[in-house]
Order: structure tokens, then C-alpha cells, then sequence
């Protein structure tokens, strides 16, 4: 048996290989390859890096959260606010609304951009060991409803805070140079921001951390009674998410502009719940899942926007609700059903 | 030999159903102790009670001499005190491997001692676990696949795993093929021996209580109706009416 | 800072001010109540959390606003909502609810969540974005030397919230129907043996429950505002009420409904009329984390 799996286990190993080098090439060369699109390229690696951050405790824990979009908005405006505390004072610059007698120098820029899409990660990922030492407590729908709250009570509480914008939202310097050139770094941004967390949740569910992750969705229950750390998993694995969403949140800011708290930063029933839909598209619990649906759910996105004339949020209700009920095993679910042997045979891999 | 669980006082009620009333009792360590009783006598529910399960309405529960009627059951499991359950529990998506992998012991594993790949050597501990209590053969099947004795058997090997100093045991013979049963017996008492594991075990089947431990409690709509040797409660003429009048 | 001490001086100053909050507050409130009924009676039978309760509330608003403009009688679009919003609730039931009933609850949370966007995009494409109302042409009652207001179109709302609750708690009571459904609450597997077809028992409870948003929704639309978009703050109510009182629990849906309305028009009072909806999900956090710390005690956490 270990010889078959020997002889057969190589090719796949090959195949591996060269698809992820198809794939880093596809990823280099996709700004250049489809210049007209740098944006939307840009905002799938967003979807990416969300659905991917949303399966950790989703798919991989079990625990369902709708209010991830909380650490997306809360990157925004760490982001926001360290970039512009770096040269002025917060509450003169948004009172005048970021008009244009606040000039930002190349310098400002860049350091408040870097500093400020680390900040945002960081600060989102105390956030969430925070508010997850509370809401880990909840189960189910508790959880599912709590982490909402959380979401919507943030953009509520933010629009009222006038020292950063209130309502009005806040906006950040545009970037300093070529707009095109602009475009292609900000898909370099959410690029690397996807690629790091996907690399890192590659070798995450390979650990006993990943396998502990597993045990907490299957039957927590009895991972509690065999002593297991559960809270502290939990904890840990929301905050690596939060980090990458907070991340994530920061470039937007910095691509976006300006942006304003209910409708952009905190928007929780566009990016809160296309991130859930895009991983059960894909497959919930898998590595594959969230990317695969990710750009699948983009692309359907894309497409049929301009054709719905007004009705493609009706479409986007209606494609979740049919997701849902009809196909939640998700493509990677189906394929590893159906097709067992373009995994690898499992059996035997975690033999020795 | 001293205890390593004293219970004293345990009263524990469901709404109006006294499940446990006033129990006392003490589980010397290194030992084998047997609980037995009809069924609906609370057996159960006292494990419960010990490892977290639920509280208690009054009495205090000690483990190593420390009160842990308080605790929550993640808490008293890191102190080394762990059960199995009656209705079998173990992750049957994942294959007997890992299910032994899930049940390292946590306790001893430090947050950045997690984001580290299972060693060789637990590896090795595993396969020499489910070899000792025969799943070798099956390490690689999905733990959901296999028979319900079997997962039993996969159960009480996490159980093992996980390194515990007091293991409770809800029934391991139910629903186990009559004859493996004395070589299940034959390794829980290894494991008491070699492994140095106090256990505290209900069991259904006389034969097999008798033969394991050396003290009994016996247990009758929740109330304490004899403890003793073996020998002694076997012979009880309570012990003997409850069992007659329950069947 | 200071216009929220203000405010609660205010409230010290002239303690009839207090009154009105919360008078106004039992009127939202019993509104409340009528929605988290109605979330708990189908999270109770089927196990199914319904995320689309309060756009099945606003959706019943416009139905009572729309029907208005074409002349209807205000008070018969009451009874509209709730005819238009069994078929609606019966139609979901159909095409989505019956299918996650035996799935896991965040299956029917989420497609209820999606429900909720469909059905809150639907309402702003047919009737805009902007906020409406019936106005209805009644007096004003006053009390205290003008201090307190009571529109008498609230009353009628608050009366007509009473008679329906009435007349749903007699329906259950008294009804084979309604025994019925009480008995697949308690245990459906057991309801089937005795011959109860639990999934018309299913389905005409979902229907009923939309039925009584689109009342409740038909309500508040005479005596407040709607918007396509309020939807999500209702269903959020709901289920602060339901979490607060817990299941199977009808006096204790009432006071946790009257004691949201309250609470909320105490919160706009002292921090602005911009919070109301911030101090409608800070008091959903505030009961998750007491029910928290009491299941803590219980040694369990909160499912
Ligand atoms: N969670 C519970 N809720 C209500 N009653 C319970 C619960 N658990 C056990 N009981 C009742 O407590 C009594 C003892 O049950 P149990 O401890 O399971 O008995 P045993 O394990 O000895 O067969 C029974 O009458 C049972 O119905
Ligand atoms: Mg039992």
C-alpha cells in the first residue's frame, strides 16, 4: 500500500507545483495582463483575503460570525487616523472635512500608509482577543447575532463620533503619483496581504493548532472535556483573522479615499455577508474553498451588475439564499465528494 | 493509599427529580473503584457532577484535595481528571490518528507549542496506544466508520492519551461484543497497573465489576444504599432487592 | 458630554418628562413585543431563527402605506398587511424555510439573512429610499399642562397591538390549530405520532408569524415612520426580547418588549435621537453578556 501511494503521491506533488506557479505568474502578470480591470483585480484580492480570514473560525472552527466586517471598518479608520495624526491634528482635520488646505508629503504619505495598515492589523487583532473573550462564550445563533451587534453597534457609534468625521466619514490624501501607477499598487497590496494569509493558513491547518481548530467545530463538547484550550484557540485564530481584515480594511482606506462609516466601513450586510457567501460558495472548511469562491461570487458579482438594472441587489440577496439552501458544501465540498482522487488519496497520507 | 476524589454531601436535583441526594464517598488512588446501581440511580449524573458537567445544589467535590465543584469542565480536565462518555464521543470525520493526535495533553502544551506540527514521538504514542487497545489495524479509517464498540475502545485510548491521573468511565462494556470484553477488562486493569491511572468506573455488568475493583458504591434513586468490598455488596441484601426490583 | 448631562438634568428637573419617555416607549414597545412574539413562536416550533423578522415588519408597513394611498381606510390596511403578509410568509415557507428547518441554525439564519437583503432591496426599488407614513387625522390628548402629548393615533395603534396579541394568544389557546402547534413546540417526533402533519403545522406558523409583522408593521406605519432599510433594527428587537425572556415565555416577551421601548426612547433622549439605533444593539450586547455570566454560573455557556 505505501508503495502505490508512493508512485501515485508524485505527480500529484508535481501538479501541485506547477499550479501554484501558473498561479503566482497569472497573479504578477494580471494588472499588466487586463489594465482596464486594475480595480476590480484589487477588490477580488479583497474578497479573498476576507473569505479566507471569515473561514478561520467559520469553516475551520464553526464559529459563525457575521460581524467580521467590524474589523474591516476598524482598520479603516485606524488607518485613517494614524496617517493623518502623523501630520496634523485629527479633530481640526476632519471639522474641515479634509479639505484641501491639509497637504500631505510624499513621506507623510508612505510612512502613515505603512504605519497605518500595520496599526490597523494589530489594533483589530486586540479587538478581537477583546470582544472574542466575551462573545466566544456565545454559541450558535448567539454568536452569529452578538458578532453582528458588534458590527452594526461600531457604525452606528462611529457616525455619531464627530472627531473622526462623524457621519461624514473621513477622507485620506489621494496617492501621490500616476493614477495608473496608483492601481497597480494597491492590487500589489491586497495581493500580498492575500498571499501571506493564505500561505499562512497552508502551514496553520497542518499543525495541532489547525487539527485543535477542527476539534472545537466537530464536538467542542468533548474537546473541553478532554482539557483542550478552547477559548484560547479560539482567541487566537480571530485575532490572526482580524489582523489580516484590519489589514485589508487599511488599504481599502487608503484606495478608497474617502469613505464614510454605514454605508462603506461598517457596510454589514454588503462586504459582512458577501465574505460568508463567497466561502460557502466555495467550500466551508477547506483551504481551496474561500478562494475558489471568492472568484467565482466576484465574478458573478462583475458580470451581471450592469445587466440588472438596479435589481443586482435583489440578485445578491437571492444568490445567498440559494447558496444556502441548495449548495452548501460549496464547490470544494462537491469536488472532494465526487472526485476523492484529486486530493490524494487521504487515507494514507497522515500515515507515518 | 490516600484519595485523590472525595465527594461529600453531593445533592444534585432536576427540577423535582432528586438525581443525587447527600452522597459521600472517596476514590482511593491507584485503585479501581466501581459504581454501580439500576438504571435511573443518578450513576451518571454524579460523573457529571464531578468533572464540571452541571452544579451541584450543595456539597463539595475534592480532587488531590482541591475543591473543583466550582470548576468549569475544561478546568478540571487540565487537572488531570478526565471521563469518558456513555453515549461514545470522538471526532468521526477524522481518522483514529488524529482523533489520538486531538487528545494530546493540552494542559501541557504552551499557546506557541501548538503552531508546531505533531511530533515523531506522539505520533509513535498514538499507534502504540491503538495497538494496545487493538484499533491498530484501523488507525486509518475515519473514526465514524467504525462499530460502536470499537469507537468505545477509541475512546478510552484518547482517553489514555491525554495522560490523565483519574479517569471516570461511563459503562466501557455496554455494547461491547461479549467476547472482547475480558480483553477490555484485561486492559483497563493494565492501565490502572502500568500506567498508574486511578479509575472510578460505572458498570452494568456484575461479573465485571466484581472482578476489577476493589471497592463498590452502590447507588438507588439517588441515594447511597451500600459501598463496601466487592464481596460485601455483591452479598448486601439491599444491593440484591434494588437490582431485582429494577429488572 | 455636556448635552448629555444636560439632558439627564433635564430629566431630574422635570420628572414628567420622564413620563412621556416612557409612555411613549410602552406604545413602541408593545410593537416590539408583537414581532418577538412572533420570532419566538417560530424559533420555538421549528428551530429556525428568522433574521428577515423585522423586514416581514416593514414589509407589512408598506403594504398598510401603499394600499392608503389608493384610498383605503388606514385600519383596514391593518388587516391588508396581515392577509398579503400570510401569503408572503407562506410563499418564504415554501421556497426556503422548509428546507433548513432540519439544517444546521446557521443555515436558516443565513438564509434568512439573505431573505432580509432581498426583501429590503425589493421594498426600496418598488417605494424609494425616503422615509413614510400615514398621516391620520386625529387630535392630540395633553396632559400636565402640555407637557405630555398623546397623539390618540398612538393609542389606537397601542389598542389595535392589545386586540391582536389577544387575539393570537386565544387562537392558541382555544384552536386545534393552535394546539397543534403547541404540541410540535414540545416535541414534533412525538406531535407526528399522534397524526399532526407537522409540516402544515410548520408552514402556518411561519405564515401566522409574518401575518403578525405585517400587522404590527401596518401599525406603525400610522403612527411612525418606515424606511425599506429599518428592517434590520426590528429583527435585532426581536431578538433582544426573545434572548431577555427566553422561549415559551409570553409575559416576559411583553415586559422585555415594553422595557426595550423604553429604554431606547430614554437612550435617544439623553444621547440624541442619532443613537436610538446604537442603543438598540448595545442593549442586544448588554443581554447576551448578563445571559452570559448566568450561564457562566451554570457552569454552560450560552446556545
Ligand atoms: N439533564 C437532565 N435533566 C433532567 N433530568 C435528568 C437529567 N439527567 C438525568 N436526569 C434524571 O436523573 C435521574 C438519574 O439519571 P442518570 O444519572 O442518567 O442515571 P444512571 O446513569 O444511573 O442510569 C433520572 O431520573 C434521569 O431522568
Ligand atoms: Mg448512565
Amino acid at each position: 500500500m505505501s508503495g502505490a501511494r508512493k508512485s501515485a503521491g508524485m505527480p500529484i506533488e508535481a501538479r501541485r507545483i506547477a499550479l501554484y506557479l501558473v498561479l503566482i505568474a497569472l497573479m504578477l502578470a494580471a494588472p499588466f495582463l487586463f489594465p482596464g480591470f486594475r480595480t476590480q483585480l484589487a477588490a477580488l484580492w479583497l474578497m479573498i483575503v476576507v473569505a479566507l480570514a471569515w473561514d478561520m473560525t467559520g469553516g475551520q472552527m464553526g464559529y459563525n460570525s457575521l460581524g467580521n466586517v467590524f474589523f474591516y471598518g476598524t482598520g479603516m479608520y485606524v488607518a485613517a487616523v494614524i496617517t493623518i495624526a502623523l501630520a496634523y491634528d485629527v479633530g481640526e482635520y476632519t471639522s474641515a472635512a479634509g479639505g484641501g488646505i491639509h497637504a500631505f508629503t510624499d513621506a507623510q504619505y508612505f510612512a502613515g500608509m505603512a504605519l497605518g495598515i500595520i496599526g490597523a492589523g494589530v489594533f483589530c487583532a486586540v479587538c478581537a482577543l477583546l470582544i472574542g473573550y466575551i462573545t466566544f462564550g456565545l454559541r450558535g445563533p448567539y454568536f452569529a447575532i452578538g458578532t453582528l451587534g458588534v458590527a452594526i453597534a461600531a457604525g452606528e457609534l462611529v457616525s455619531n463620533w464627530e472627531w473622526v468625521g462623524g457621519g461624514q466619514g473621513i477622507s485620506l490624501p489621494v496617492y501621490p503619483g500616476d493614477l495608473e501607477t496608483g492601481k497597480v499598487v494597491f492590487y500589489f497590496l491586497f495581493a500580498a496581504a492575500g498571499i501571506a494569509l493564505f500561505v499562512l493558513l497552508r502551514w496553520l491547518y497542518t499543525t495541532r493548532f489547525g487539527a485543535a481548530m477542527n476539534a472545537v467545530r466537530d464536538d467542542e463538547e468533548k474537546a473541553e472535556a478532554m482539557g483542550l484550550h478552547t477559548l484560547r484557540y479560539k482567541l487566537a485564530a480571530w485575532s490572526i483573522a482580524a489582523f489580516f481584515v484590519g489589514a485589508a480594511g487599511a488599504i481599502s482606506a487608503f484606495q478608497l479615499i474617502h469613505f464614510e462609516p454605514l454605508e462603506t466601513a461598517y457596510q454589514t450586510i454588503n462586504l459582512g455577508i458577501f465574505m460568508v457567501v463567497c466561502v460557502l460558495l466555495g467550500g466551508k472548511g477547506t483551504l481551496w474553498g474561500p478562494v475558489v469562491g471568492a472568484v467565482l461570487f466576484h465574478v458573478f458579482k462583475e458580470v451581471t451588475w450592469n445587466y440588472l438594472l438596479g435589481w443586482q441587489w435583489v440578485a445578491l440577496g437571492a444568490l445567498i439564499v440559494v447558496t444556502v439552501v441548495y449548495f452548501q458544501e460549496g464547490v470544494m465540498g462537491y469536488l472532494m465528494r465526487r472526485k476523492p482522487e484529486w486530493f490524494g488519496i487521504r487515507v494514507g497520507r497522515e500515515a507515518e | 493509599m490516600s484519595a485523590i476524589i472525595e465527594i461529600r454531601g453531593v445533592t444534585k436535583s432536576f427540577g423535582g427529580v432528586v438525581a443525587n441526594k447527600n452522597l459521600s464517598m472517596t476514590v482511593e488512588a491507584g485503585g479501581i473503584t466501581g459504581l454501580i446501581g439500576p438504571n435511573g440511580s443518578g450513576k451518571t449524573t454524579l460523573f457529571n457532577s464531578i468533572v464540571g458537567y452541571h452544579p451541584i445544589d450543595a456539597g463539595s467535590i475534592k480532587f488531590e484535595g482541591r475543591e473543583i465543584s466550582k470548576l468549569p469542565v475544561q478546568k478540571i480536565a487540565r487537572l488531570g481528571l478526565l471521563r469518558t462518555f456513555q453515549q461514545t464521543r470522538i471526532y468521526g470525520a477524522m481518522n483514529c490518528v488524529e482523533n489520538m493526535l486531538i487528545s494530546l495533553p493540552h494542559r501541557k502544551m504552551r499557546l506557541a507549542q501548538s503552531f508546531a506540527r505533531n511530533s515523531a514521538a506522539e505520533r509513535k504514542r498514538a499507534a502504540g496506544l491503538l495497538e494496545f487497545v487493538g484499533l491498530y489495524e484501523k488507525r486509518l479509517l475515519r473514526a465514524g466508520s467504525l462499530s460502536f464498540g470499537q469507537q468505545k475502545l477509541l475512546e478510552f485510548a484518547m482517553a489514555l492519551m491525554n495522560e490523565p491521573t483519574g479517569l471516570l468511565l461511563d459503562e466501557p462494556t455496554a455494547g461491547i461484543n461479549p467476547t472482547l470484553i475480558n480483553g477490555l477488562v484485561d486492559r483497563l486493569k493494565r492501565a490502572n497497573r502500568e500506567f498508574g491511572i486511578t479509575l472510578f468506573i460505572i458498570e452494568h455488568n456484575m461479573r465485571v465489576i466484581m472482578d476489577m475493583a476493589d471497592t463498590i458504591y452502590c447507588l438507588a434513586h439517588g441515594e447511597m444504599l451500600a459501598h463496601g468490598a466487592p464481596r460485601e455488596v455483591q452479598n448486601d441484601r439491599r444491593v440484591i432487592d434494588a437490582y431485582l426490583g429494577a429488572h | 458630554m455636556e448635552q448629555i448631562l444636560g439632558n439627564l438634568s433635564l430629566l431630574a428637573e422635570f420628572p414628567v418628562i420622564n413620563l412621556k419617555i416612557i409612555v411613549d416607549g410602552l406604545m413602541i414597545g408593545s410593537l416590539f413585543a408583537l414581532a418577538a412574539y412572533g420570532l419566538a413562536l417560530v424559533w420555538g416550533v421549528m428551530n429556525v431563527k428568522n433574521l428577515a423578522q423585522g423586514d416581514f415588519v416593514i414589509a407589512g408597513g408598506y403594504v398598510s402605506w401603499w394600499l392608503a394611498g389608493l384610498g383605503l381606510p388606514p385600519l383596514l390596511g391593518v388587516a391588508a398587511a396581515f392577509a398579503v403578509m400570510w401569503a408572503v410568509g407562506w410563499v418564504v415557507y415554501k421556497l426556503v424555510i422548509t428546507r433548513v428547518i432540519e439544517r444546521d441554525m446557521f443555515t436558516s439564519l443565513l438564509a434568512t439573512f439573505g431573505l432580509a437583503i432581498m426583501m429590503a432591496q425589493i421594498l426600496n426599488l418598488l417605494f424609494g429610499s425616503d422615509t413614510q407614513s400615514i398621516q391620520l387625522q386625529y387630535d392630540t390628548l395633553y396632559f400636565f399642562d402640555g407637557f405630555i402629548d398623546v397623539p390618540i393615533a398612538k393609542l389606537l395603534g397601542v389598542l389595535l397591538a392589545a386586540l391582536l396579541a389577544a387575539g393570537v394568544i386565544l387562537f392558541m389557546k382555544a384552536s386545534r390549530m393552535g394546539q397543534a402547534i403547541r404540541a410540535t413546540a414540545q416535541d414534533a417526533r412525538a406531535a407526528r405520532v399522534l397524526g399532526i402533519d407537522t409540516e402544515k403545522v410548520y408552514a402556518f406558523t411561519f405564515s401566522l408569524n409574518a401575518a403578525i409583522c405585517g400587522a404590527a408593521g401596518a401599525i406603525i406605519v400610522m403612527v411612525w415612520v418606515i424606511q425599506p432599510f429599518y428592517g434590520i433594527s426590528y429583527s435585532i428587537r426581536s431578538f433582544v426580547i426573545v434572548t431577555a425572556a427566553g422561549l415559551g415565555n409570553l409575559p416576559g416577551v411583553i415586559a422585555a418588549g415594553l422595557g426595550i421601548g423604553a429604554l431606547e426612547q430614554y437612550g435617544a433622549h439623553i444621547f440624541g435621537i442619532g443613537y436610538q439605533q446604537a442603543v438598540a444593539v448595545l442593549l442586544l450586547l448588554l443581554v447576551l453578556v448578563v445571559r452570559l455570566v448566568q450561564q457562566r454560573r451554570m457552569r454552560r455557556s450560552l446556545q
